[in-house]
């Protein structure tokens, strides 16, 4: 299948895209003008009425529109499909807006979960304590933004559960998660809630791999693939929208399922 | 400058040409058009970043620029065509032109519609009166509209709308569903568009009704 070509790397036109962010910010708004009036041009060739960033700010103000009506049709306790061990894509892709042998390396020693924000007890976990909560397992698909999609099997805990013990305050608007190679992530509440919402510290019941997101990732199967942290070292529960990696370049908030 | 009388006169005269099209045909159509464009072309993009066949589909003719801009351009220009697609479909039937324009579509009528347009003897004389090919074609265009549709929200949310995309075959199979009502779509447009500028009147038809 063709999809080979995409999965071992990033798209070409994501790889030009992180280029992109590595410019100055002002250089970096006019690249994503660009891209945006590129776009205007092929639509309306000849006629200025709507220039490139115009039509970006109406599209963007129709995501967050989005967002919301996302955020509405959102069932919190309705399971995404769940499949057999025998429907498990393998082998089962590295996927990231790196190359495989830039993947963080995490010292499960050295490691800690750092809580902040609206929670009682912000005590940071070891790997340890995290693997001695109760266990659970999902087969879901995961769903790239890109259109494809691969079935993994995934162990850790329920976030709900978690955030319960912790203290959080759970009507807090969203959880921030952030990463070691430098990736954030804001979900909304109602998917932190969840209750496929995973804490992962195994992929196909073996320790989380490097590739995967060692030593912990978050499984949303109500998510696009972009919007699941891996490799993550922190986690706030908060009222502020702190955006994303992908989200700030342009891919939508919500991005439900 | 003509008096009042005379303008009117002169407008009575010319009524015996009766609308083909009422404004909310025409309306929507357009609607449409601008919005099935816009699908179409940002749709392309979202293709491209993985493709289910061994092609993609130029830049230069797709809409978004990268991925993201696309995806931008796919979710606004969806309402556009499912809010109007619903007020077309609706008032279609509410006012009956569905029925009277698009039913019945006889075999037989086929038959003979389609024998006479493959000896180019298929007359277009009354534009307000479709052949059998025609109705075929318009039914059928509006039916793939339907599935586009669904195949594309079945798509976008696989897990709250999970029936829907199970009916279409799976998260998998509902691409390919979504891929090939779009191949439908841009061959009816090939043929639409190239009947439109063969019978030049039709296109000012759509454009001020008559």
């Amino acid at each position: 299948m063709s999809r080979n070509k995409i999965i071992p790397g990033v798209d070409s036109r994501l790889l030009i895209k992180d280029a992109g962010r590595l410019m100055p910010d002002p250089m970096r708004r006019n690249f994503l003008r660009g891209a945006a009036s590129l776009g205007a041009l092929t639509m309306l060739t000849g006629c200025d009425i709507i220039d490139g960033p115009t039509a970006e700010n109406v599209l963007r103000k129709i995501s967050e529109f989005n967002d919301g009506v996302q955020a509405a049709i959102f069932q919190q306790n309705k399971l995404a499909p769940t499949y057999k061990e025998g429907d498990i894509t393998r082998p089962f892709p590295f996927n990231a807006y790196y190359s495989e042998d830039e993947a963080p390396v995490v010292d499960p020693n050295t490691w800690k979960l750092e809580i902040s924000g609206l929670v009682e007890n912000k005590k940071p976990w070891t790997l340890d304590e995290l693997h001695a909560l109760p266990e659970v397992s999902q087969i879901t698909r995961l769903v790239c933004v890109e259109g494809w999609s691969v079935i993994g099997s995934w162990q850790g805990a329920v976030l709900s559960d978690f955030l319960k013990r912790i203290g959080a305050d759970t009507r807090a608007k969203y959880v921030w998660f952030k990463c070691a190679e430098g990736y954030t992530n804001t979900i909304d509440m109602p998917t932190a809630l969840h209750p496929q919402t995973q804490m992962t510290f195994k992929f196909d019941n073996k320790l989380l791999p490097r590739a995967y997101g060692f030593p912990m990732r978050i499984r949303m199967p109500t998510k696009l693939g972009f919007k699941q942290p891996k490799y993550v070292v922190a986690m706030e529960v908060t009222n502020t929208d702190k955006g994303g990696y992908w989200e700030d370049q342009g891919y939508n908030w919500f991005s439900g399922l | 400058m003509t008096d009042g009388a005379t303008t009117a006169e002169a407008m009575g005269e010319r009524r015996p040409a009766r609308t083909i099209h009422p404004a909310w045909v025409r309306i929507c159509h357009w609607i449409n058009a601008i919005a099935i464009l816009m699908m179409i072309g940002s749709g392309w993009q979202i293709y491209n970043a993985s493709p289910l066949f061994d092609f993609v589909f130029p830049s230069e003719i797709s809409l978004g620029g990268w991925l993201a801009g696309a995806l931008l351009w796919h979710f606004a220009a969806m309402w556009l065509l499912v809010v109007n697609g619903i007020v077309y479909v609706a008032l279609g039937i509410v006012t009956g032109r569905f029925r009277r324009k698009l039913l019945p579509i006889t075999p037989r009528d086929l038959a003979a519609d389609t024998k006479a347009a493959l000896t180019f003897k298929l007359l277009h004389d009354d534009l307000s009166h479709y052949n059998a090919i025609q109705k075929l074609l318009y039914v059928g265009i509006i039916l793939t509209g339907i599935v586009i549709v669904l195949s594309g929200v079945s798509i976008w949310k696989p897990v709250q709308v999970q029936e829907l995309t199970a009916f279409f075959g799976g998260y998998d199979t509902a691409r390919y569903v979504h891929f090939c009502a779009m191949a439908t779509i841009v061959a009816f447009l090939v043929i639409h568009v190239t009947l439109a500028l063969i019978v030049p009147r039709s296109l000012r038809a759509i454009v001020v009704g008559k």
